[in-house]
């Protein structure tokens, strides 16, 4: 469970969320808002990425704060842009990239990044540079480097924005596959219909909390 | 960018730390020899040892030329100079040198996977944590580098693009300004990524 209390964060003297106060414990959250609502900050906030400047965020008991290391084993966290969290040049050196830094023996790593390659159809690429990828193909392998180290939390931050429609619906499909609970940021609302919780976020509070089907319409029309 | 080739050769499968030994080995002969005619037998030795290797690998014709096609232009002027000056022996002992050793470092990097040549360069680092040093973020920079030049050629190519397609061309300061611009920001993400998957620089 992931509880935030009374949290706000401020860059210098720009405040980006106000005093937040939630316990997320669904298997599927989404956030959604307008531009520069506070959502990008608020999922650094999940896995101690970013120290919230107010208030404290705190995983199955461990507080971001002092326990950061330990909360970003547990929350995996997927990024906008795929060609900025792929860090190794080759597809299967990166997968094996975070089990290194988990201290896992080499064997256990061969063998995950196998699987990995395999669940996301990219064993034909495995010693593929990864600059050569296609968009979907690198928001796939950087999605399978952050499963392959088994986080228990995946925080994935707009992961379709920059995919085509093909590729939209695979991510999306690899994401609903997924075992564990996943907090999900999207500007896509019919990506969405199927979640357990919608938080809408404005000006850095959450103004709407409630089932897609009562949250995604209020929404909308908020925005329009 | 100088990609893998993967294979089974025995030069894929000899042990990444022995190829980088061997290429600086290489080096130091072909550049310490004094005599001139010694180091020019030398230097053509390892050429054609270099081509042999080459096709021991069963790396194409094709790809060992492109592995010289950065240093044309630098040997064209070396080649000119030493002409000039020594005769055309020395001309050709620059070429043979550079080639050669520029051939093999290529051939190193064509048959080992960037992974386990950082871990070699790692391992042989060890000796220079006492002055320091510490193996595992050398490594780190050296992938990162591989990584992020295409990446970067990429941002420069589109900037470039972007600036065209506005009637703004061949201004050095116009694309250098919003190429730096984003690879700050990338860097920023990049080392988000990093920390998000668990990188700590004092395990390794
Ligand atoms: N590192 C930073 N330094 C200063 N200001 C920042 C920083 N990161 C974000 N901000 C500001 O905080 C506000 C919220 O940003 P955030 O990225 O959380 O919004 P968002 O809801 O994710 O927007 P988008 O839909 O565009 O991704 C924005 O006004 C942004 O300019
Ligand atoms: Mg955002």
């Amino acid at each position: 469970m992931i509880e935030i209390r009374q949290v706000g964060h401020a860059f210098g003297e720009r405040v980006v969320l106000r005093d937040l106060t939630l316990d997320l414990t669904e298997r599927r959250i989404a956030v959604v808002g307008g531009n520069g609502s506070g959502k990008s900050t608020f999922a650094r906030l999940l896995n101690g990425l970013l120290v919230p400047s107010r208030g404290h965020v705190r995983v199955d008991g461990l507080d971001t704060r002092r326990d950061g290391k330990a909360v970003r084993r547990k929350v995996g966290f997927v990024f906008q842009n795929p060609d900025n969290q792929i860090v190794l040049p080759g597809v299967a050196e990166d997968l094996a990239f975070g089990l290194r830094n988990l201290g896992l023996p080499k064997d256990e790593i061969a063998r995950r990044v196998d699987e990995a390659l395999h669940r996301y159809d990219l064993q034909a690429l495995a010693d593929h540079p990864a600059h050569l990828l296609s968009g979907g193909q690198k928001q796939l392998l950087a999605i399978a480097g952050v499963l392959a180290m088994a986080p228990d939390i995946i925080v994935l931050d707009e992961p379709t924005t920059l995919l085509d429609l093909r590729n939209k619906r695979r991510i999306a499909q690899a994401i609903d596959a997924l075992p564990q609970r996943a907090i999900l940021v999207s500007h896509d609302l019919a990506f969405l219909e199927g979640v357990d919780r919608v938080l809408v976020f404005d000006e850095g509070r959450v103004v709407i909390d409630d089932s897609p089907s009562v949250a995604l319409p209020a929404y909308e029309a908020m925005m329009s | 960018m100088i990609p893998y080739v993967p294979g089974e050769s025995p030069v894929h499968r000899c042990p990444p730390g022995r190829k980088i030994l061997a290429l600086v080995a290489a080096g130091t002969v072909l550049f310490a020899l004094p005599r001139l005619d010694l180091a020019l037998a030398a230097a053509l030795l390892a050429l054609a040892a270099t081509g042999w290797l080459y096709r021991v690998a069963g790396i194409p014709g094709r790809l060992m030329l492109a592995q010289l096609r950065p240093l044309a232009w630098i040997l064209a002027v070396l080649v000119l100079v030493q002409l000039a000056l020594d005769g055309w022996q020395a001309g050709l002992l620059v070429t043979a040198r550079l080639s050669a050793l520029v051939l093999l470092a290529g051939l190193v990097t064509l048959t080992t996977r960037s992974s386990d040549l950082i871990e070699a360069l790692q391992r042989g680092l060890v000796w220079a944590k006492p002055l320091g040093a510490n193996p595992a973020k050398v490594g780190l920079a050296i992938a990162l580098t591989l990584r992020f030049i295409p990446v970067l050629a990429a941002i420069a190519a589109e900037v470039r693009e972007a600036q065209r397609a506005r009637g703004l061309e061949g201004s050095l300061v116009a694309l250098t300004v919003p190429v730096v611009v984003r690879m700050l920001k990338m860097s920023d993400d990049i080392a988000a990524a990093i920390d998000a998957r668990s990188y700590d620089p004092d395990r390794g």
